[in-house]
């Protein structure tokens, strides 16, 4: 069962509060992705977006999150089934009521889960650049702050029915996601599955034949700047989140460090293999998306895989993110310009079962905690992903599609024809470049 | 089609959490875990086939 560790030494908490406050790196990465591979008419809304999803995200996180998602050994409502009881919702105070925020293992956890409620919002963005409201962002950040993340949060992480699959049901120790591939990734990607199916494509993006055009981002070295801070964001994601959720040890962040700029590596290098294969050159905003789907899926088993199998499950998150982005454009029809289905949703998924593969492969690898010979921690891995599948993903889609009808989430024709940042705010993100017919007449 | 579809996903996770939380014997828990991500990649099949393949307008 997962549980914020007790004891508490310096070192420990030194090594935490570094890891922590690297998150909101990986925050900062995936807004200038996302506004690189977005129009430059909406750049600056896609950029002031991100910081209002975050700020949403994180002050209805502290007013209700946290108390609903908890944290192992805390209060939470709970079911008796089969002689034995299984935690479904926490009951911690609201608004973080008689926490001592003084550096202490749970404070650190509140911390954390802050930074990676706000991620984890931040991601369905990607799928709606160009064409999402700011007030509907806010407003389906809100739900999926409020509600969404902090139910499965609590499942995996605080202590929940998945997290208790170990002890309960002798499947290895329960479900294994370190730094976060389902409960922050996958998450957020179907919730930006959801939301492209609700909002549709972008104006022009289908021809009256169905076929898809090519828009490309509008800045690569915004995009692959990104990739950049979101490496360093998700050094600190994934230590952080090994330390506090899966008990790792302080020096095994070493490995951990080593497993995720691999996976990153790995899944990189696939995506520029096959893209340069297929079209001739390597395609920069798919093998970007290859770097962060990379990222993605090394956080489930940042800690626990030797570096080798880290290269391993970062080159398939690459390919899989090369040719699945390709899929859902072309054969089901969504429009993902930041490619955040693709990345996050199927990379998360892969990530979490790419735990339970390599505890099958090798039961009794050290360093698999609870992989012992006969375990079934490989059946508690496929278990999370049906839930993220048959729980969340309509959780999630049942909640946008009510918001939707109530305040309609896609900005009106005139918007997307402008622009959202003319159209929204008034104004563009590079005034400079807009040329004015008077500074010719001047020059004649 | 897409509520059948989104009900067929909730009637799968519904079958695996059930094995796994009620059932005692692996192999049965295992069946029946497996039995419910089939009718689960069942109703994702419906969800996606029952979103309308988008087409721009004519100009």
């Amino acid at each position: 069962m997962t549980s914020v560790p007790a004891p508490i030494f310096t070192a420990e908490t030194a090594v935490l509060v570094v890891s922590i406050l690297l998150a909101p790196l990986a925050i900062a990465g995936i807004a200038l992705i996302n506004t690189g591979l977005g129009r430059s008419r909406s750049a600056a809304h896609s950029l002031l977006a991100s910081l209002c999803i975050f700020a949403v995200a994180a002050g209805v996180y502290v007013v209700c999150g946290f108390a609903w998602q908890g944290y192992g050994g805390a209060p939470a409502y709970a079911f008796s089934a089969a002689g034995r009881d299984w935690n479904w919702l926490g009951r911690s105070p609201f608004f973080l009521r008689g926490m001592e925020l003084d550096g202490s293992a749970l404070s650190l956890c509140a911390c954390l889960q802050i930074f990676s409620v706000g991620l984890a919002a931040l991601i369905p963005l990607g799928a709606c650049l160009d064409r999402w409201k700011l007030s509907a962002a806010c407003a389906s950040t809100a739900l999926f702050a409020g509600w969404t993340y902090p139910l499965f949060a609590h499942w995996v992480w605080g202590g929940g029915w998945l997290a208790q699959l170990g002890m309960n049901a002798g499947m290895g120790r329960g479900v294994i996601d370190a730094g976060g591939s389902g409960t922050i990734q996958a998450v957020g990607g179907l919730t930006a599955l959801s939301l492209a199916w609700i909002l549709g494509p972008r104006r022009g993006k289908y021809s009256p034949e169905g076929m898809p055009t090519a828009i490309p981002g509008h800045n690569a070295v915004l995009i692959l700047l990104g990739c950049f801070l979101a490496f360093a964001g998700w050094l600190g994601l994934n230590s952080a989140g090994a330390l506090l959720f899966t008990q790792t040890s302080p020096g095994r962040i070493v490995l951990v460090a080593i497993n995720t700029a691999l996976a990153a590596g790995g899944a990189i290098l696939a995506a520029v293999f096959i893209t340069g294969v297929r079209f001739g050159r390597p395609d920069v905003s798919i093998s970007a998306n290859g770097w962060v789907g990379g990222l993605v899926a090394s956080s489930a088993s940042c800690a626990f895989v030797s570096p080798v199998e880290a290269l391993f499950i970062g080159a398939v998150a690459g390919a899989l993110v090369t040719y699945s982005v390709e899929w859902f454009e072309l054969h089901l029809g969504v429009d993902d310009p930041g490619g955040a289905i693709s990345v996050h949703a199927l990379g998360g998924i892969w990530g979490l079962l790419a735990v339970g593969i390599l505890a099958f492969l090798h039961p009794a690898a050290e360093g698999l905690p609870g992989a012992a010979p006969g375990s079934t921690q490989w059946l508690a891995q496929i278990v999370t992903v049906a839930t993220l599948l048959g729980f969340v993903l309509p959780l999630t889609y049942g909640l946008n599609a009510a918001l939707d009808r109530i305040w309609p989430q896609r900005v009106a024709i005139e918007g997307e024809r402008q622009g959202l940042d003319l159209y929204e705010l008034g104004a563009g993100a590079y005034p400079e470049f807009v040329t004015h017919s008077e500074e010719f007449t001047q020059l004649r | 089609m897409k509520l059948a579809g989104f009900l067929l996903l909730l009637a799968g996770w519904i079958i695996v959490a059930a094995a796994v939380i009620l059932l005692l014997p692996a192999n049965a828990r295992i069946a029946f875990a497996l039995a419910g991500v089939a009718v689960e990649i069942l109703g994702l099949t419906l969800v996606i086939r029952a979103n309308p393949r988008p087409a721009g307008e004519r100009e």
